[in-house]
């Protein structure tokens, strides 16, 4: 990245072309960002709510009406903007319309104060837990509505971290998105120690992956001389520099990724921070980093290390397989519903990795999918789990769930749905998902690995249905949970899911047209 | 629009109108009944139209579902799912008919979600024999899981969670396993054709050409799917579970018809797709078909359990088809073809029958029953004719059935079926002791008699007041005389079935003898 400048030395330095109209969701959504930042420091406390909600939901309809605008006449290769560090694509495009689309989901959960009084979020979060100000702050109905502007960074670190053409660029937007997330784990207004464990956990172990990702950065400009991802490609294709230094970079960055992407053996983070966080943002981090983690693993993998699939196959071969068993089998045991779902999505990342890693059209459009389909289901999965309530907050434990068809049929019924949808029963969006990243890996020669991928899919279909035996075959507990009715937001947000996990099943055309609309664009 | 998808709706839109009619248990019996009539009655039209010396599939229909992967929903009709349509569209009002006889569903069950699953049931069943795209009938075979897990674990016996999830996961699995061979076959049409297609010709015509090593993997996915479904030994273990706990209108239904997807699988899938991997991997199945033959048997004389006794039965007749039909001669897979059907009929009555002495007792043990007939004469002569038709007794349908599979076979396959024919004399054992226990002798037993102690206790027949249990009445008689008309009937004159299926078959049989 450095060359272009010394190579100027002397001359006017130029700036460099920027395609705004390209750029424009991302520009808006960090700009509405830092106008959120400026509203918490200026507006009274009551008024900030309404006002963050209205802007936060705004922006994401600006920007994916911005997105909208640009797609439609998008040049079909893709374009490179900014100096040749982000590229605008057609991969890109359909990632930051599926982040928009699921982050609308996420914020309708975040802004929802009818299932708990006040929100989700603490009225104040420097209050230490379990002080009196603490259970003050329980029933209390402010909340810390900062949660709104971290949630438009994290989201425009999102987007930008798709699109991210050079390494260094995608390092800054690995730690736009990461830093917002580490603190609004810990702002949940109920069962603030474990929350905080969740945030601190999160954090160092973010931290350390991001220092993995940062060496391997390191690494391969020492191999490549560039950190752009088009220039590594050029530099592995055939040359006598040492394959040390790229395997070793290699590895360090997928480290990296995988982290963020909760690929075990990577994944160590994702029970505690999943089940710790505040449930809607546990269900916007299932959802959007997911997307956001893959879809640059995707990139890094097609764009940067094409050539060299060979080499890396068999060691990501053993990842995917590490994390569909850890996912499928671990998943078993759990008690917690939350930790259950986490489980569920490290499962989950073994079966994106097995599409991720057949270098193919087939194998690109399939993960794309996948992505759009598994967000949605998991959105609505952590919307249905909000409602369910005691006196303590959530009942997240598995037991607090048997017999819930008899009070609430309508939402036994739902989520019955979306775990059907979980586990890929077909005419739900879940089945098409693994059917299209399947084919994909088979068709590169994968065979094996999808006869594992779906015998790990029949083990974790077991404790997808054991929540329905809890559910519909088991009495309820005298002293149960109660089934919140969910106000407008939450409503909206899980119909939302359900919608877009049905429509994906039954008529996936459209989306897979979509989402095979083109490749990379690989020029720099 | 054909008979066919009206065949297909109709059960559907009626699941529906049942749901919405749950708090009237009364008016939403009636009107699954009628539905069910009504389906029945639509099976007339079909079977008229079928031509048995026109084209292989008839009464197609289609329409595009997701042309990325040349998808289509697509429906038609050859001889042997004609009859499997057929027969599950007879059991159904059968079974809702008999409903108020053969089960008591478990507390705060209401009869009107039980019923519109059934029809929903129906629907998928008759849906999974028509489809014509690979597909689809992977689709619909899972899906089809979905209100069969309800049925037994929402409504079954007291063990009825186990034996839910164990059904879905065995059966979930097979499917997994066969989706991954359907995509093989897939990818194997796209590099041929250019365009990948699941459609069921156009992947016939291609992957019958397929090298043989390519074929064996392909046709050992399906094989698992439709072995656990069948179920041969080993992957029979979920279907004693399973028909042990579900009510007995569910296990009529399960055993008598859902499984036959499996047979039903071999025949249309299995062999014309993969005809030389089904020549080299035939002793595998023969093997595991006459295992399943003599194990059924042996352990179909152990039970304790009236319907788990039905299910071992069942396992070992399972192995009968499976014999006829990896025997590949006409005679004998015609044998396994139209035992298919008098399979369903003669254990759908047997099941029916023995839900309804089990009803009547409060007891499914074996033991705690013995001289029934005396008490109820008519249920014992039903259980008698049901109970002669699974031993295969010349007369009834399913003799010629078994006769052929025997006969057919034993031109090519000598030592297999020699083997088969020891089964034959273990069905005259085991029926007709079941038979003995239950129904001769004095009158004795739990069941029968008011007991002084608990299970177990031996209680002196004088001691206890004899129960009133009521024979037959003239309502249940009416549900069972269709079943006694075709089993006396087709025992007489198998030939419209015989006929019916023979062309499907021949075609079946060259494709895998061209080879």
């Amino acid at each position: 990245m450095l060359n272009p400048f010394l190579a100027q030395q002397g001359g006017a330095i130029e700036t460099p072309q920027i395609d705004y109209a390209a750029i424009l969701p991302i520009l808006i959504v960090l700009g509405a960002a830092c106008v959120g930042v400026l509203l918490e420091a200026f507006l009274p406390k009551h008024q900030r709510w309404p006002v963050q909600v209205g802007l936060t939901l705004l922006t994401i309809v600006a920007a994916g009406v911005a997105l909208g605008a640009y797609v439609g006449d998008a040049p079909e290769q893709g374009i490179t903007t900014l100096s040749g560090t982000v590229a605008v694509d057609a991969p890109a495009l359909f990632l930051w319309g599926t982040l928009l689309a699921l982050a609308l989901g996420a914020v309708l959960l975040i802004a929802d104060r009818s299932v708990e009084p006040g929100g989700a979020f603490v009225a104040q979060a420097g209050i230490s837990p379990g002080t009196v100000q603490d259970r003050a702050q329980v029933s209390s109905t402010g909340m810390q509505t900062e949660v709104f502007p971290l949630t438009l960074f994290a989201l425009g670190g999102m987007m930008t971290f798709t699109a991210a053409n050079d390494l260094l660029t995608m390092f800054i937007a690995l730690e736009v998105l990461s830093l917002p997330l580490y603190l609004m784990c810990g702002l949940a207004r109920r069962r603030r120690l474990i929350s905080q464990e969740a945030a601190v956990k999160y954090f160092l172990l973010g931290a350390f992956a991001s220092a993995f990702f940062l060496y391997g950065i390191a690494m391969l400009y020492g191999y490549a001389g560039s950190v752009r991802l088009a220039d590594i490609a050029a530099a592995t294709a055939g040359t006598d520099r040492s394959d040390t230094l790229l395997f070793a970079g290699f590895g360090l960055l997928m480290v990296g990724l995988l982290f963020k992407g909760s690929v075990g053996p990577f994944h160590t983070w994702t029970p505690d921070v999943y089940q710790g966080a505040p449930t809607p943002i546990t269900a916007f981090m299932a959802a959007c980093t997911k997307v956001a983690a893959f879809g640059a693993l995707l990139r890094v993998l097609f764009v940067a290390f094409e050539s060299t699939s060979w080499e890396w196959r068999g060691v990501l071969w053993a990842v995917a397989i590490i994390s569909m068993a850890v996912g499928a089998i671990l998943g078993l045991t759990q008690t917690d519903v939350k930790r259950m779902i986490a489980y569920s999505s490290i499962a989950h990342a073994g079966f994106l990795l097995v599409g991720t890693m057949a270098i193919t059209d087939e194998g690109l459009s399939g993960t794309l999918f996948y992505l759009l389909a598994y967000g949605f289901t998991t959105l609505a999965a952590f919307g249905v789990i909000s409602l369910v309530r005691d006196a303590s907050g959530e009942a997240t434990h598995l037991s607090a769930w048997a017999g819930l068809s008899k009070r609430s049929p309508l939402l036994a019924a739902v989520f019955t749905f979306l775990l059907l949808a979980l586990a890929g029963i077909p005419l739900t969006s879940g089945f098409v998902g693994k059917f299209v990243v399947f084919s994909a890996a088979l068709s590169d020669g994968m065979a094996p690995l999808v006869v594992i991928a779906l015998v790990f899919s029949a083990v974790a279909a077991f404790f997808y249905l054991r929540v329905v035996v809890l559910m519909y075959f088991s009495e309820p507990a005298p002293e149960g949970p109660t089934v919140s009715v969910p106000g407008a937001f939450t409503t909206a947000a899980i119909t939302l899911g359900v919608v877009v996990t049905l429509l994906l099943g039954v008529l996936p055309a459209f989306a897979l047209d979509w989402a095979g609309a083109g490749g990379f664009a690989l020029s720099s | 629009m054909s008979w066919l998808l009206a065949l297909i709706l109709l059960p559907l839109a009626g699941a529906l109108a049942v749901a919405g009619l749950r708090s009237n248990d009364r008016l939403a019996t009636l009107t699954a009944l009628g539905v069910s009539i009504a389906n029945l009655a639509l099976v007339v039209p079909l079977w008229i139209a079928y031509d048995p010396g026109g084209e292989r599939i008839q009464q197609t229909w289609s329409m595009d579902w997701i042309p990325a992967f040349g998808v289509h929903v697509s429906f038609g009709t050859d001889g042997i799912a004609l009859l499997m349509i057929a027969v599950i569209a007879l059991l159904v009002p059968i079974v809702i008919g008999a409903l108020s006889s053969t089960d008591r569903l478990p507390e705060g069950r209401t009869a009107g979600g039980f019923l519109s699953l059934i029809l929903l049931q129906e629907a998928l069943t008759i849906a999974v024999f028509a489809a014509t795209d690979v597909f689809l009938f992977y689709v619909l075979f899972e899906i089809m899981l979905i209100p069969m897990y309800f049925l037994i674990g929402y409504y079954g016996g007291a063990r009825r969670q186990y034996a839910a999830v164990k059904f879905f996961l065995y059966s979930f699995l097979g499917g997994l396993i066969m989706l991954a061979s359907a995509i093989g076959a897939y990818s194997i049409a796209s590099d041929e054709l250019g365009e990948g297609t699941f459609d069921w010709a156009t992947l016939v015509a291609v992957v019958s050409d397929a090298p043989t090593t390519t074929q064996i993997w392909l046709f050992l996915g399906f094989f698992l799917a439709f072995a656990i479904k069948a179920p041969l030994v080993p992957f029979h273990t979920w279907l004693p579970d399973a028909a042990g706990q579900a009510p007995i209108a569910v296990t009529v239904l399960l055993v008598g018809v859902l499984d036959k997807v499996g047979t039903f699988g071999f025949l249309r899938y299995s062999l014309p797709m993969f005809p030389e991997a089904s020549q080299e991997l035939a002793p595998l199945v023969l093997v595991l078909a006459v295992v399943g033959v003599i194990y059924g048997s042996i352990l179909a004389a152990g039970q304790q359990d009236m319907k788990r006794f039905v299910a071992y039965v069942s396992i070992a007749h399972f192995g009968f088809i499976a014999l006829g039909i990896f025997a590949f001669t006409t005679q004998a897979m015609v044998g396994s073809a139209t035992y298919m059907l008098n399979h369903s009929i003669a254990t759908g009555m047997l099941i029916l029958v023995v839900g309804i002495v089990a009803t009547r007792g409060g007891s499914t043990r074996i033991s705690d029953y013995g001289g029934m007939a005396r008490v109820t004469p008519i249920l014992g002569a039903m259980l008698l004719i049901a109970g002669l038709s699974t031993l295969s007794l010349p007369g009834t349908n399913s003799f010629i059935s078994e006769f052929l599979v025997l006969l057919g076979s034993f031109g090519t396959r000598p030592v297999y079926t020699i083997i088969a024919t020891v089964g034959m004399v273990l069905a005259a054992m085991y029926v007709l002791w079941l038979y003995q226990r239950i129904m001769t002798g004095p009158v004795r037993g739990d069941a029968l008699v008011g007991a002084g102690g608990g299970p177990g206790t031996a209680v002196a027949p004088e001691v206890g007041a004899k129960k009133a249990i009521r024979d037959l009445s003239t309502k249940e008689i009416a549900v069972l005389a269709p079943l006694v008309v075709l089993v006396l009937g087709l025992g007489f004159y198998p030939k419209p079935v015989l006929d019916t299926v023979t062309p499907s078959v021949e075609a079946t049989l060259s494709a895998v003898q061209e080879r």
